[in-house]
C-alpha cells in the first residue's frame, strides 16, 4: 500500500483524519499515485492538479523521503521506500504568505 | 415565532448564526470548511434548508458545497466551470487581449422558484447555471458577447459578483461585474445588453457614453418594484427607475459616495442602507467611524446610523456582499466588517449590536427568515 499525507485542508475536504493508504498499480509514480487518489477521493480532482492539462496546481509541493519532488517528471518512478509504502508521499500546500 | 439565520464567509470559514425572532441572542456555529475561503452562502428562497457555498483557495481550488440541512451537514457537488466554446480574451492591465481563465465563483443566486436552479458568479467574469442542485453547470456565454472583449479586471479582480432575479418576470435578470459594469437580460440569459448610461467614471473612463467599463459594485432591488435599481459603484450612489435603461446619482449628502455594499429595506422600497469608505485607496470608514448611512427617500437625503457602531478608532471594510436585511417586522439589517465582527440591527438600522467580533475577515452575509 502507499502512503500519502494530504494537508489538513485536503483532509478535511476528503473528511480523513490521517494519512490516506492506496493500492497504486505499478510503476509507482507521481501520476499513478494521484490517479488512484483522485479515484478513491473524487473530491480531491482538481485540488492537486489542474484537471485539465493534469498539471501540479502552482502552489503544491510534493516530497518523498525529505526530498522536494515537484518538479520531477510526473512519470518519473517514486523511490523503492515511497512504493514500498516504508515512506509516505506527502502533498503539501506551498509557503505563499497571507 | 420565526427565526433567523444568517449565513456568513469569510476568509478562513463559514459562520452560521442563528437567533430567534427577537433576535437578541445567536447561536454560533462554525467554522465550517475551517481555512479555506468562503467567498458566499446563500439559501434557496424555495427550500430555505438548501444552501450553497462556494469554498476556495488559492492552494487547491474551487469547490461547491451544498447542505440540504440548513447548513448542519454538506456535500461537495459539481465544480466544473467551463467556459461555453472557445474562451476567447478580454482586455489586460497593459492593453492587450488576455484569454478567460476561471478563478473562482464569487456569488451564488439560488432560483426565486425552481428548487434545483441556482446561479453562479465567476471570475473570470461569467454567469453558469445548474438546473440540477450544483452537479453540473453551464455557462450563459451570451453575456460575455455583450462587449466581453472589452472587459478589464479591476484591482479585486475581474468578477462577476452580483446577481438580482426579477421576481414578476422569469426572462429578466441582472449581473454585476468589476470592472465591466452591470448588465440585464430579457430573455432567460440567452442574450444580454450593457445598462450603463449616467454611469460617470471620470479618471477612470473619460468617455461619458462608454458602454461597458465602469466598476459597479453592488446592485440592489425591493422585490415589489423590480424596475428600481439602486446602485454603489466604485464611486458614487446611484439610482434607475427603468430597469437600469438610465441611472442618476443619489449620492446626496454622503459623507464618500464611495463603498461596496448596498441594501434595500425589507418593506419600505425607497428605504436603502450604504457604509461609505474613504475612498478608493483608503478602504476604511471616513473619520474613523463605522456609520451605516439611511436614505428613507431612496437616495439624495441620508440619515448616519450610529447607536452601537465604534464611532472612533475603526478603520475596518465592509466588502460588497456583506450587507443583508431580514424580513421580519421591524426590519433586521446585518452586516459585516473585514475586522470579523457582524453587526446586526432588529430595528431598521436604529441601534445597532456586535452579534460576533472576533471571526476571520468577514466576505459576504445573507440573511434567512425562517418560519
Amino acid at each position: 500500500m502507499i502512503r500519502v499525507v494530504l494537508p489538513v485542508h485536503l483532509r478535511t475536504l476528503a473528511k480523513v483524519d490521517d494519512e490516506v493508504k492506496l493500492e497504486v498499480a505499478q510503476p509507482v509514480t507521481q501520476r499513478t499515485v494521484l490517479d488512484a487518489l483522485e479515484a478513491t477521493y473524487p473530491v480531491l480532482r482538481g485540488t492537486v492538479r489542474d484537471q485539465t492539462t493534469q498539471r501540479r496546481r502552482p502552489l503544491v509541493r510534493f516530497f518523498c523521503c525529505g526530498e522536494d519532488f515537484s518538479h520531477e517528471l510526473p512519470d518519473a518512478a517514486l523511490p523503492d521506500a515511497i512504493a514500498t509504502g516504508s515512506e509516505p508521499f506527502f502533498i503539501i500546500g506551498a509557503m505563499a504568505g497571507g | 415565532m420565526s427565526a433567523l439565520r444568517l449565513l456568513v464567509g469569510t476568509r478562513k470559514g463559514a459562520f452560521i448564526l442563528t437567533s430567534d425572532g427577537k433576535r437578541a441572542e445567536w447561536k454560533v456555529s462554525g467554522p465550517h470548511f475551517a481555512g479555506w475561503e468562503i467567498y458566499h452562502l446563500k439559501g434557496s428562497p424555495v427550500n430555505p434548508n438548501r444552501i450553497y457555498a462556494s469554498q476556495s483557495s488559492g492552494w487547491f481550488g474551487q469547490q461547491v458545497q451544498r447542505s440540504d440541512d440548513g447548513g448542519e451537514t454538506w456535500e461537495a457537488v459539481g465544480k466544473d466551470f467551463l467556459y461555453d466554446g472557445v474562451p476567447g480574451t478580454h482586455q489586460w492591465y497593459d492593453g492587450t487581449q488576455h484569454p478567460w481563465e476561471f478563478k473562482r465563483i464569487w456569488h451564488f443566486e439560488p432560483s426565486l422558484t425552481e428548487a434545483e436552479t441556482v446561479y453562479a458568479g465567476a471570475e473570470d467574469a461569467a454567469l453558469f447555471r445548474s438546473t440540477d442542485g450544483g452537479t453540473t453547470w453551464h455557462e450563459l456565454s451570451g453575456l460575455r458577447d455583450a462587449k466581453g472583449k472589452l472587459w478589464q479586471p479591476g484591482a479585486g479582480g475581474m468578477c462577476l459578483h452580483t446577481i438580482v432575479l426579477d421576481p414578476t418576470n422569469a426572462q429578466r435578470m441582472f449581473v454585476a461585474i468589476s470592472a465591466a459594469g452591470a448588465f440585464r437580460t430579457d430573455d432567460g440569459g440567452t442574450t444580454w445588453s450593457p445598462i450603463n448610461q449616467g454611469l460617470k467614471s471620470q479618471f477612470e473612463l473619460p468617455d461619458p457614453t462608454a458602454e461597458v467599463g465602469h466598476c459597479v459594485h453592488r446592485i440592489a432591488m425591493h422585490s415589489s418594484r423590480p424596475g428600481v435599481l439602486f446602485m454603489q459603484k466604485h464611486w458614487d450612489v446611484m439610482r434607475s427607475d427603468n430597469a437600469g435603461d438610465s441611472w442618476n446619482e443619489v449620492s446626496g449628502n454622503l459623507p464618500s459616495d464611495f463603498g461596496f455594499p448596498i441594501d434595500v429595506h425589507a418593506h419600505e422600497p425607497e428605504t436603502i442602507y450604504v457604509v461609505p469608505i474613504k475612498s478608493d485607496s483608503e478602504h476604511f470608514p471616513p473619520d474613523g467611524k463605522l456609520r451605516v448611512y439611511r436614505s428613507r427617500s431612496g437616495g439624495n437625503e441620508w440619515e448616519a446610523l450610529t447607536k452601537g457602531l465604534p464611532q472612533s478608532d475603526c478603520y475596518v471594510n465592509v466588502l460588497r456582499d456583506a450587507m443583508a436585511v431580514d424580513s421580519l417586522d421591524k426590519c433586521g439589517v446585518y452586516f459585516g466588517t473585514t475586522g470579523g465582527q457582524v453587526y446586526g440591527s432588529a430595528d431598521a438600522g436604529d441601534t445597532w449590536n456586535a452579534i460576533v467580533r472576533d471571526l476571520p475577515a468577514v466576505l459576504s452575509v445573507e440573511a434567512q427568515t425562517l418560519p
